[in-house]
């Protein structure tokens, strides 16, 4: 009896000493999961903040105004001669028949300080535009047709609310009569607004109502595909020797924690390199993708091997073992069992890299790819730039319209990396669930 | 600890290789025709002893089950007859292997080709993730045994045939193998190592993962296996050794204490520690 009185009397003892300090540990379990919220909380709070200031600035560049005029190419005064010839047709003053359009849809005096006036609310593409037309089919000339073409950035950032009347007319870039003109033309409904297509169809230029992104994505898709093509290849056959094949020993090891050191080198290094032994000593030319392709695929080269040495370690040494003790050869086991369930990571870590490649920015400022390129390259040896790097040229150009341009071109990154990595996720489970 | 079992002097250390050769197999005292015969076996794991001077003679139409506590060399051995140690680094095998009179460590031998003359079946049922059919056609496949589709369907059926699966899976060869329940897959691994057609097949604790019911069913096919290969079994469990072994050895720490008919070593052990590890005393 006492015997068990005394064994009752401790085990409850025990468990009020289990329950008191599970008090302590349940505390500091809640204790840690606030703290995990909390960093959530920011991380999350921080990327809004992110994503929303560029979103705001970004959004107004994916539309803009065009305006619509019914121009007349005067054959007296422009082909007094009835010249054809294309000489002749190129030397015609075709902003001088817009500014005539203008004049009178406006019913505007004929004075120098007006025709400026009126000559500056529309896109200089107008010319061009009117020009080709003209050049493709001089039966025109005599005519009267309707043409559109974008308006001048200025007008266009009056149309989205960005130059208001209420600033005095000196610290705006348009004067009261072109704004006047403006309102009048929206209501005779000659100005309309559209989705932005040329952010995607035009490339680089100096005026921004007709600057796109075509060049830099053409330049970018250049670029990645050396890249892929080179780093590949090169990567996961050195991580399936070094993981497979290579004896483990001192000289491997080095080599080992190299390939460690160089996923940590500063990418400007590797711009660097391409610089002085690409273009220096080899002669390649600069700007050019096939250049960057070849920085970019150095910079991702040690991330993939580190990624494929990875998914090869993942693979469960029992599939090994299965396929050698059939009789497999190491060649067979490795190419026939082990790569292929490694593949899904190999891929992943892939796209992984190639999404950081894509938006790498110093190498390819240190290999002169970031001059002002106004047509996409036709080759990886032609004069390119890349998406990055046209965001930091619109970054530093100073027309207003830039701004909202690089947050646009900025969205437009961002927006291919979200497809690369939601590529690299589904890639990941499609051949995952074969397994 | 030497001569122990019917290990006889005509297969002492200093053989040489030709008497070896002659003195194989029909030699064997009990005129029992010897598959694997082993001589003066040391496994190092680095600077490690594993395995401390093993000779034993592995016959042809029997099971052969390794017994001992963990730790004592008994896998360690059994990886010895398809060299699948030189594949673990830094383990090195020394002594003498013969498999049908011909040492195994002979430069002339492809480890490939010995891996598929002695199959083996792990602990661990490890089927490839592919198809059930694609599980078995991938060894005569590689090793050129089976080419057109017809003789590879033949040979897959013939294979999960003898290894009891074929009744379970026929209707569903193209799923994936690793869908089947843990004694199915570990039959289609058997199936696997019998489609290549080995002359002996290594199992290390086969049923060491497997409920009662499917250890059973791996039992009733070891035993219907070994007319036509030489069999050489782990084992954890004495009562599987007792029920699917003729031979039996017995290691400890690293050494091969007793070797001999199964009934004999679990009636009548000569070694002391044997008896002890048999009755439950330790181990």
């Amino acid at each position: 009896m006492t015997d068990m009185a005394a064994s009752t009397s401790s085990s409850a003892s025990t468990t009020d000493r289990i329950s008191k300090s599970l008090v302590k540990r349940r505390r500091a379990e809640k204790r840690f999961r606030l703290y995990g919220q909390i960093a959530i909380g920011f991380a999350v709070a921080f990327l809004l903040i992110l994503l929303g200031s560029i979103v705001k600035d970004g959004y107004r560049a994916f539309w803009m105004h065009e305006i619509q005029l019914n121009v007349t190419v005067d054959a007296d005064r422009f082909a007094p001669e009835g010249q054809r010839d294309e000489a002749s047709l190129r030397g015609i003053n075709y902003d001088a028949i817009i500014v005539q359009s203008l004049r009178d849809k406006l019913d505007v005096e004929n004075s120098r300080t007006n025709r400026k006036a009126l000559r500056d609310l529309v896109s200089q593409e107008f010319g061009f535009v009117l020009r080709e037309k003209v050049l493709a089919d001089p039966s025109l000339i005599g005519q009267t047709f309707s043409l559109t073409a974008p308006l001048d950035d200025q007008a266009d950032l009056y149309f989205k609310g960005e130059i208001k009347r209420s600033v005095a007319e000196d610290n705006r870039p348009l004067t009261d009569r072109q704004l006047d003109w403006l309102d009048e033309l929206k209501s005779q409904g000659q100005i309309k607004s559209k989705f932005n297509t040329l952010l995607f169809t035009r490339s680089d230029s100096t005026q921004p109502e007709i600057a796109g992104l075509w060049g830099a994505i053409v330049g970018s898709f250049f670029t990645l595909s050396v890249t892929l093509l080179l780093s590949v290849p090169l990567a996961v056959a050195a991580a399936v020797y070094l993981e497979e094949f290579a004896p483990k020993n001192k000289f491997t090891d080095f080599i080992e924690i190299n390939i460690n050191n160089l996923a940590a080198v500063p990418s400007i290094v590797f711009g660097l390199l391409g610089l002085a032994v690409l273009i220096n000593f080899f002669g390649m030319p600069r700007s050019a993708p096939i250049v960057g392709g070849v920085v970019l695929a150095l910079m991702v080269l040690p991330t993939i091997i580190i990624s494929t040495r990875a998914s090869l370690k993942a693979v469960s040494p029992s599939i090994r073992q299965a396929a050698l003790a059939l009789g497999a050869s190491k060649n067979q086991s490795v190419f026939q069992h082990v790569l292929p369930l490694a593949a899904p990571g190999i891929l992943t870590g892939t796209i992984i890299s190639m999404a950081q490649a894509l938006g790498e920015t110093a190498p390819l400022l240190m290999i002169g790819m970031v001059s002002f390129v106004p047509s996409a390259p036709e080759s990886v040896m032609a004069p390119s730039t890349a998406l990055p790097v046209q965001i930091y040229i619109w970054e530093n150009a100073s027309e207003r319209s830039f701004r909202d341009r690089t947050a646009a071109a900025i969205i437009v990154l961002l927006g291919f990396m979200i497809v690369m990595n939601l590529a690299a996720v589904l890639l990941r489970r499609r051949f995952e669930r074969r397994w | 600890m030497t001569q122990i079992g019917n290990v006889t002097s005509q297969h002492a250390p200093s053989a040489a290789p030709k008497e070896a050769l002659q003195s194989s197999p029909k030699a064997a005292p009990d005129g029992a025709d010897h598959k694997i015969i082993a001589r003066d076996v040391d496994v190092f794991y680095g600077d490690k002893q594993a395995l401390d001077k093993i000779n034993i003679d592995i016959p042809n139409g029997a099971v052969t089950a390794f017994i001992g506590p963990s730790g004592c060399g008994k896998s360690t051995f059994l990886r010895c007859f398809n060299r699948m140690n030189d594949t673990i680094d830094g383990c090195r095998v020394t002594g003498r292997i013969e498999l049908d009179g011909q040492d195994i460590h002979e430069k002339s031998v492809d480890p490939v080709l010995l891996r598929a003359r002695v199959g083996m079946v792990f602990q661990k049922p490890n089927p490839f993730p592919k198809s059930i059919y694609e599980n078995i056609a991938y060894g005569p496949r590689i090793h050129g045994l089976a080419t057109s589709k017809t003789e590879i369907d033949e040979v897959v059926e013939t294979s999960l045939r003898r290894a009891g699966l074929w009744e379970e899976v026929k209707d569903r060869l193209h799923q994936p193998g690793t869908g089947l329940s843990g004694g199915q897959q570990q039959r289609l691994v058997i199936a696997r190592a019998i489609a290549v057609s080995p002359e002996v097949i290594l199992m290390d604790e086969p049923c060491s993962a497997l409920d009662p019911i499917a250890t059973a069913k791996i039992e009733e096919l070891i035993d219907e296996l070994r007319e036509t290969f030489a069999i050489v079994i782990v084992t954890h469990s004495m009562a599987q050794a007792a029920r699917v072994s003729q031979k039996t050895a017995f290691f400890h720490l690293g050494s091969l204490v007793e070797v001999g008919d199964t009934e004999e070593i679990f009636t009548n052990p000569r070694d002391k520690r044997t008896q002890d590890y048999i009755t439950g005393r330790f181990g």
